[in-house]
């Protein structure tokens, strides 16, 4: 009975020690810095593209999205999991923005040219959001803007002559001068991606 | 009085510690040397298949865009033979060709590779195909994967076992956070 006594109090510190890490975590974490914020507009990354849109099929370049900052994201449409992702994510957090979405140009540019047709593009990107644009172009122009913004993107043959690439996942965030003031990482958690979108948002408004 | 209260301190600190140690504990029973096929099913659920004593569960694709030609397949397979055993290959009259692949993000470079060797299982112990990670992988789908139907998928194992299995369809979801002034809608998200 009395081993049953001091089991049982046992047990209680237990609980009152992990409430007690429990509750100190809670509160480093409230002191920490903001893991949402938008920093200074960095301009090694982003730089001058010119690129057909998806949706139109007219060639456009930086200067015609000037007007609004970008989120604007490297990927292609052969690719299983990672682009389908991001796609999803960023028209559920435009949805979520409501009207302040308007102040952003939301861009996918595709790796993959040669697969990635306007038409073909066009189809995938619309399933997801009628507001993402669609860029592709030709090999050298993609070439381009990957160069431009910094991106890592290679070509790895699979077998029977098919081909999948390797890229950069995140999203970027573009103010209106063309320069990076943040990313988005593939499966950030919307406690952060969105409030960042949102910040981006205001920063076009 | 005190005594109402100590009684009371236990009751809560036992149900606490029922909540938060048991399921650990019934998990760590999954762990022996080898569990019955009922067990494995209140452990992994009603979906659970059992290919001799591979436990295959969890069993999910997402939808794809209407046009998309590659998508991934997931599940969770869990090894209750002392043996090693290796998910050698897949086929599905549904792609061209299936694949097995791991992905990994290095630097933030998505990385995507086959498997030539297949996955492997480890004795007593689970393994997880996961969106990010490794997943079965349709080639030129010749039909999109749509929310509600089911993906059919064979797997071969190394010890001559097959299996053919299907993968229910779900829809993307997204958790979104709350408060902070996004109210304007509690879905969780829909490109419909």
């Amino acid at each position: 009975m009395r081993g049953l006594r001091y089991a049982l109090w046992g047990l209680v510190g237990f609980v009152v020690i992990g409430m007690g890490a429990f509750a100190t975590l809670s509160f480093i974490r409230s002191q920490a810095p903001d893991q949402s914020a938008l920093y200074e507009g960095v301009d090694t990354v982003g730089g001058p593209f010119t690129l057909v849109r998806s949706d139109t099929g007219e060639t456009v370049s930086e200067t015609d999205f000037a007007d609004k900052p970008m989120a604007i994201f490297f990927g292609f449409t052969y690719c299983p999991d990672v682009c389908p992702t991001t796609l999803f994510e960023l028209a559920t957090y435009l949805e979520r923005l409501g009207p302040l979405a308007d102040n952003i140009h939301p861009i996918m540019v595709t790796v993959d040219p040669e697969r990635d047709t306007p038409e073909f593009l066009e189809q995938y990107v619309a399933a997801f959001s009628d507001d993402i644009i669609g860029l592709t172009g030709s090999r050298e122009a993609i070439d381009e803007a990957i160069a431009n913004y910094r991106v890592y993107a290679r070509r790895v043959e699979l077998d029977d002559g098919d081909y999948t690439m390797d890229h950069t996942a995140s999203i970027f965030l573009m103010n209106t001068e063309n320069q990076l003031v943040g990313t988005i990482a593939y499966q950030e958690s919307p406690e952060t991606a969105l409030p960042k979108l949102e910040r981006l948002a205001r920063l076009g408004s | 009085m005190t005594r109402t209260f100590l009684t009371k301190a236990v009751v809560t600190a036992s149900t606490a510690f029922a909540l938060t140690v048991l399921p650990g504990a019934t998990a760590a029973m999954c762990s022996g040397e080898h569990a019955p096929y009922s067990e494995a099913v209140a452990t992994h659920g009603a979906d659970t298949i059992a290919v001799g004593e591979l436990h295959l569960f969890n069993r999910r694709a997402l939808e794809t865009p209407p046009n998309a030609r590659n998508a991934g397949g997931f599940l969770s397979i869990y090894n209750y033979s002392s043996e090693p055993d290796r998910l050698i290959s897949a086929s599905s009259p549904i792609a061209e060709r299936v694949e097995l692949h791991t992905m990994t993000m290095e630097n933030d470079v998505m990385r995507m590779r086959e498997l030539e060797d297949g996955i492997e299982l480890p004795a007593n112990a689970q393994v997880d195909l996961e969106p990010g990670g490794l997943h079965v992988m349709f080639i030129n789908l010749s039909q999109p994967f749509v929310e509600g139907e089911e993906v059919p998928v064979t797997l071969t194992f190394a010890n001559g076992d097959e299996q053919e299995i299907v993968l229910p369809v779900r829809a993307r979801t997204m958790e979104m956070p709350h408060g902070e002034g996004h109210e304007s809608g509690d879905d969780h998200g829909s490109h419909h």
